[in-house]
């Protein structure tokens, strides 16, 4: 087996979701300088809505191919997700826009420690199993393999990617929110109402995050109500790898981080003589940061961060 | 009627009042300016116009509604359009969209299309340049951007916050010249400059703002030949 091009496939599938959910900390960023801590929350809302609406469909016997499921679960999951961004926006931060930086960033907190506990008293403390409803459908390549729900999580973020990029590129919505976010006050001159702007952001993003929360528990077959503050601390390290506020950083950072961490995790066993394991895979990401902290502090993309005084 | 009537207004920044008691009117067809040394109020007083910073008494009343307290959006989708002091481009957009971006709340396709190829003949350089991202353009350029979209909202009144700052000469009085062809196109401007002298010769009546406060109005002939005017506007 070739465990180069194996652990590159998986980084890809796993860089994939980083990239999704790293684009909402990174939209959010570009426009009001805030990191919703909250957003790695939204995911796994996205991934227990989903799971709860596939496990009752698979529960009740109804006649519908795997995928359908899936499917239905992910459109259910994607307006809850939507509607939760949207509200954590309207009473959390709006509220705070014009308070001291610290104020929101200790919200965005205490909103994430809320819909962990919520979530918590909804769904158990326990790990919750994603039914098996995919046929899962193994290919060689190269000496290594890909399963299909792979390909679809790397297809899919894909596309929902270059729906993003010519959302924000080519459509008067994009064109306003990039107005924004170099100067929501000329943009305010411009006749561009801010606060929807700033709304359709919290949404878009949040929309995402519910796509890439049924990727991840689909992929690892399980969900928990805990599984957002990981997933959304290393996002936020791949939007900062990539640039913070900049879209083509966070997909290039999510990906990158996706690959590094897999290579770490499938190397790391033979480069310290088996004294570390494949479960200290989740270090790469927080190396990964510091060392962009320390020598690029403005990423791989980002411009240079002028010191605000 | 006025178009643009403000009375009794005052603008505090905390405990500093950076304008008190301003009256002021600009009528439809008018060329007006507003002239005063550095930190006398001037954008202070147009901001406050646009929503941008909160006004701490009098009232505002645009094409016939009151429009102070409004949200800035709101303001400019009535109609008024500020080109502010320095500039405010977006530098990361391309010419043409900074462009777009000025008829942002129209809907009227073939109205833009047909703006955009005026505002594009009137500015032959942004024509040239309309690919390129605006921050790439030179000072003079930017201004003429600034202009030209702020023509694109098709606005009734057009407040200009010193358009001619940091220019050199030859530029300077091409931006006057562009004044002076949209304001006989029909676009009713209210003015701000530094440059005294050439912002009373382009308009028909001014009015001086001195430490937050309106201390001489009247039309700019004569505001051109009063002593204190002279004196302390036009270095004579
Ligand atoms: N954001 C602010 N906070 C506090 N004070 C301010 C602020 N902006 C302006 N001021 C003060 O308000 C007064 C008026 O400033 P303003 O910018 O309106 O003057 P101006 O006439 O436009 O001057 P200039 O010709 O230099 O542009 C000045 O004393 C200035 O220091
Ligand atoms: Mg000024």
């Amino acid at each position: 087996m070739d465990i180069f091009l194996q652990q590159v496939i998986n980084g890809l599938v796993l860089g994939s979701v980083y990239a999704l959910v790293a684009l909402g900390y990174t939209m959010v960023y570009g426009i009001l300088e805030l990191i919703n801590f909250a957003h790695g929350e939204i995911t796994m809302v996205g991934a227990m809505v989903s799971l709860a609406v596939v496990s009752a469909l698979a529960g009740s016997g109804v006649d519908m191919p795997g995928v359908m499921i899936v499917l239905t679960g992910v459109l259910t999951a994607i307006p809850v997700c939507m509607g939760l961004g949207y509200s954590i926006e309207r009473v959390a931060y709006r509220p705070l826009r014009h308070a001291p930086r610290l104020a929101p960033l200790i919200t965005a907190i205490g909103i994430s420690i809320v819909l962990q506990n919520a979530a918590m008293l909804i769904w158990g403390r326990q790990y919750i199993p994603f039914p098996p409803v995919l046929q899962i459908t193994r290919y060689d390549i190269g000496g290594a393999t890909i399963t299909n729900l792979q390909i679809a999580i790397i297809v899919l973020s894909a596309c929902a990617m270059i729906g993003l990029v010519f959302l924000v590129n080519k459509t008067r919505l994009g064109r306003a929110m990039r107005a924004t976010a170099q100067s929501p006050q000329v943009a305010g001159l411009m006749g561009v109402n801010i606060n929807s702007i700033i709304s359709a952001t919290f949404v878009i993003g949040s929309g995402l995050a519910a796509i890439a929360g049924v990727m991840v528990s689909a992929y690892y077959g399980l969900a928990h109500y805990y599984m957002g503050f990981m997933l959304g601390l290393k996002a936020f390290s791949a939007a900062v790898l990539g640039g913070i506020g900049n879209l083509t950083g966070a997909m290039l950072g999510g990906l990158l981080l996706g690959v590094i961490e897999s290579l770490g995790a499938g190397y790391i066993g033979d480069l310290t003589g088996g004294f570390l394991g494949s479960h200290y895979q989740d270090v790469f990401a927080f190396f990964v940061l510091i060392l962009v902290l320390v020598f690029r502090p403005s990423g791989l993309l980002g411009e240079r961060v002028v010191d605000r005084a | 009627m006025s178009l643009l009537e403000i009375k009794d207004f005052a603008v505090h920044y905390g405990g500093v009042k950076a304008v008190k008691n301003v009256n002021l009117h600009v009528d439809s067809g008018e060329l007006v300016c507003l002239i005063g040394a550095n930190g006398a109020g001037k954008t202070t007083t147009l901001k406050a116009i646009c929503g941008l910073v909160p006004a701490a008494q009098g009232t505002v009343m645009f094409d016939g509604a009151p429009i102070a307290g409004m949200a800035t959006h709101d303001i400019a989708r009535r109609g008024l359009a500020l080109v502010p002091e320095g500039r405010g481009i977006f530098s990361r957009m391309t010419v043409l969209e900074n462009l777009e971006m000025g008829a942002y709340a129209r809907t009227d396709r073939p109205g833009i299309q047909a703006d955009l190829s005026k505002v594009l003949e009137l500015f032959p350089r942004l024509a040239e340049r309309r690919l390129q991202k605006a921050g790439t353009l030179s000072g003079g350029e930017q201004q003429m951007l600034a202009m030209g979209r702020a023509l694109m909202s098709r606005p009734k009144l057009l407040l200009l916050d010193e358009p001619s700052m940091g220019l050199a000469p030859i530029l300077v009085e091409k931006i006057f010249e562009t004044i002076r062809n949209v304001a006989a196109e029909g676009v009713v401007v209210l003015l701000i400059e530094q440059n005294a002298k050439r912002a009373l010769e382009i308009s028909q009546r001014g009015y001086v703002m001195e430490s937050g406060s309106i201390t001489l109005a009247g039309p700019s002939s004569d505001l051109l030949n009063d002593p204190m005017v002279r004196k302390s506007y036009l270095g004579a």
